[in-house]
């Protein structure tokens, strides 16, 4: 019964994407994307389902579905493990899932290959719930790789525009950096131990008696893997580029789910970091430099979905933040809150973009409020929420990160809190830019400015409301959440008691945060400012609005020595070596043109020679006697 | 033990074999026509042949006899594919003569 139900959940998604690519061009564009979202629907429902049993029984529920690999005493079955962790993320993915796939029937309505991005985003969910659900790092590896293969088709999915390709292929190698780092982690813990069932593993690691420098590799490797899939320093370039796809894509698999996989990882396997604190010391400051560095970056962006992008990569950078310094509990719970209001300002900027015609500078927007008060409602919620304002949802879990990082290390607590005052900052310069003053565009897009339709709205809202509530899963005092995780986080408690220091630590980052929304109010609406066209950008600021030129770092550093190197070979080294392969083509060429002399053709001259032989042969073995 | 050795002795034959194959020999380099050329081949089959079942016979031993069938055996499939072969020269350039044939003139 469980095995079958858990059978469902898994495959659901799976059969709309077999539908979508086999029959979706024949049916409409409505059954299309009916049918895509009903199944994604119906894995939600199970995890919905699962999540009650868990949670009353207190104890996953794992199911071996077949026996995988066997050699010699190393072990691996198929199997399914539903624990606190694996339903949590499973809730969320599946449950985000669904509303943007309500989202996309309409925001995609007018694109011809609509099936086909109905079935990207089944394949997506499928390999996202493998990723989540698997009880071994080898079938987590296999959603891994299937969800960079799902974000890089969906990048890509206006295919014809040769920058989005780029866009794609840049993601799906900067993965490949990180899914190596992943591969190395997993074969060097199969190595160590003969299994990667992770509810194997554990005990194995508490007990102590293993080599931890191996496996200070081995944890180093996997973070390296979650690096690149969570575009985290130094490989998170591919993230904003990864905009060029459609915009619920951006909210579904670069916000709020596939991004998350890194933190889910480490969460999965934090037994593992929990004995490597150098390695745990490497994530906590690779976080807060990403975040003050992408939260930087997004001060100064113009295009509405790379704001949000350089956001994502920067809460990204917290929840690591929280992970590096063991607080497992606090990244999950702002991986859940920011996966409710990112996915709200993406699909809040979808319908933006969707409402001008695909226009994505701010710099052409404005004054949308009246036109759109729904978008500009939802977006003004979760832009609360993410800049960390009493009571919304990113208050309590943002705060709760700072207050981590302010116990264990004051630098990293001063890194993330500028980074987060940063982040109030550019999201109220976002709406500012596109919401307030008059409008900014040309007067025919002006005239077809319009809410968009209830299939667009409706998620929004649902996504706004959670965006505002979704702090209560684990409020100071109640913590809801850490009581569900402690099965999975053996041994840790992060028990904040609300003292004198705490409030201050919320005041603080209360203050910073409307500090900054002031300064953004006082700049962009009372001094009436809009950023300069790109040429006119100068000094510092024209560094950050180019990124930090980190890809064009990447550029000098990688690939044109790559490039210089290549064009060596070509030019040089393969003509060198070309003429020394050939020259013994020449040679044999020779000798055999002097050969073929002998081949007279005449018969006799062949006898005569036989018969020469035949004598030569015949004498030598009388003479030899 | 009525061995015909005793009445003709070994060398005689060894005689007539080394006769029939040096004439093998010779009408192999002289002759131009294939099928004479051919001929001359099987003299020194036979002449070969004959050799053998006289060593074997000196030798008291069948075991050279019994080779002797095998090659005989052999020649007549050898022949029987050397004639087709022929007749598709002949056929093809209206002449046996092996001067004629330098197609394989490298």
């Amino acid at each position: 019964m469980e095995k079958n139900l858990a059978l469902i959940l898994l495959i659901s998604p799976f059969i709309g994407f077999l539908f979508n690519i086999f029959f979706g061009k024949k049916v409409s564009k409505g059954l299309s994307g009916a049918i895509g979202t009903m199944t994604v629907i119906v894995s939600f429902l199970l995890s919905i389902f699962f999540f009650a049993q868990v949670n009353q029984n207190g104890k996953g529920i794992e199911v071996s579905l077949f026996e995988w690999i066997q050699v010699s005493n190393f072990k691996l079955d198929f199997g399914i493990l539903l624990d606190q962790l694996s339903i949590l993320w499973l809730l969320f993915v599946t449950g985000i899932g669904s509303l943007i796939h309500l989202y996309s029937i309409s925001y995609m309505h007018d694109d011809e290959n609509i099936h086909k991005f109905f079935a990207y985003l089944n394949l997506f969910i499928f390999f996202m719930i493998t990723l989540v659900v698997g009880n071994n790092l080898l079938v987590m590896f296999i959603g891994w790789e299937g969800v960079g293969l799902c974000s890089y088709l969906l990048i890509g999915f206006w295919y014809k525009n040769q920058p989005y390709n780029d866009a794609a292929k840049k993601a799906f190698i900067m993965n490949r950096i990180g899914d190596l780092g992943f591969l190395v982690g997993t074969f060097i813990i199969a190595y160590v131990f003969s299994t990667l069932n992770y509810t194997e593993i554990q005990p194995l690691i508490i007990d102590g008696k293993t080599n931890s420098s191996l496996l200070g590799v081995a944890a180093l490797s996997l973070f390296i893997g979650a690096c690149g899939k969570s575009a985290q320093l130094p490989l998170y370039t591919w993230l904003p580029d990864a905009m060029a796809g459609p915009t619920p894509v951006s909210a579904l698999i670069h916000a709020a789910t596939m991004v998350t996989a890194g933190i889910f990882m480490i969460t999965r396997m934090n037994f593992l970091f929990d004995i490597t604190p150098e390695v745990q010391n490497l994530i906590a400051i690779i976080g807060a430099v990403t975040s003050l560095v992408a939260a930087s970056i997004g001060l100064l962006q113009n295009d509405i979905k790379k704001v949000l992008a350089y956001s994502t990569v920067s809460q990204l950078g917290l929840m690591f933040l929280a992970l590096g310094l063991g607080a497992y509990n606090v990244a999950v719970f702002h991986v859940i809150t920011h996966a409710f209001f990112k996915a709200c300002l993406f699909l809040g900027s979808g319908s933006v973009i969707h409402a001008l015609h695909g226009e994505q500078d701010m710099r052409n927007m404005g004054g949308l409020r009246k036109y759109m008060p729904i978008t500009f409602w939802t977006m003004m919620i979760s832009t609360l929420a993410i800049s960390g304002i009493f009571p919304f949802a990113g208050f309590w879990s943002k705060d709760e990160i700072l207050m981590v990082a302010f116990e264990h290390n004051t630098a990293l607590w001063v890194v993330a809190s500028i980074a987060s005052i940063m982040t109030a900052f550019y999201m109220f310069r976002l709406m500012y830019l596109t919401f307030f003053k008059e409008f900014r565009g040309t007067e025919t897009q002006k005239n077809h400015l319009h809410e968009s339709p209830s299939l667009i709205t409706i998620p929004l809202v649902i996504l706004a409301i959670l965006a505002a509530i979704g702090g209560a899963i684990n409020l100071p005092g109640s913590m809801w959440l850490n009581h569900y995780l402690e099965p999975i986080l053996v041994g840790k408690h992060e028990v904040h008691i609300l003292g004198t220091q705490e409030y201050m630590l919320m005041g603080i980052a209360l203050a910073g945060a409307i500090i900054a929304i002031a300064w953004a109010y006082s700049k962009y609406i009372k001094q009436n400012f809009v950023p300069k066209v790109d040429s006119e950008i100068e000094d510092f600021s024209k560094i950050i609005y180019n990124k930090y030129y980190v890809d064009e770092f990447y550029t000098f550093l990688l690939i044109k020595p790559i490039n210089a190197l290549s064009n060596f070979f070509r030019t040089t080294l393969e003509p060198a070596l070309g003429k020394v392969v050939f020259s013994f083509g020449t040679i044999v060429n020779g000798i055999s043109n002097q050969g073929r002399k002998l081949q007279t053709g005449s018969i006799g001259l062949y006898l005569f020679a036989f018969v020469l032989g035949l004598c030569a042969i015949i004498s030598y073995l009388f003479i030899a006697r | 033990m009525g061995n015909i050795l005793n009445q003709i002795g070994i060398e005689n034959y060894i005689f007539l074999s080394v006769l029939l194959f040096c004439i093998g020999v010779f009408g192999v380099l002289y002759r131009r026509n294939a099928i004479i050329v051919f001929m001359s081949i099987e003299i020194m089959l036979n002449a070969v042949n004959l050799l053998f079942v006289a060593f074997s016979t000196y030798h008291q031993d069948s075991e050279g006899q019994v080779f002797v069938f095998f090659s005989m055996a052999v020649a007549a499939a050898e022949v029987a594919v050397g004639l087709a072969i022929l007749v598709s020269i002949y056929r093809n350039l209206g002449s046996i003569e092996i001067d004629k044939l330098k197609n394989l003139k490298g």
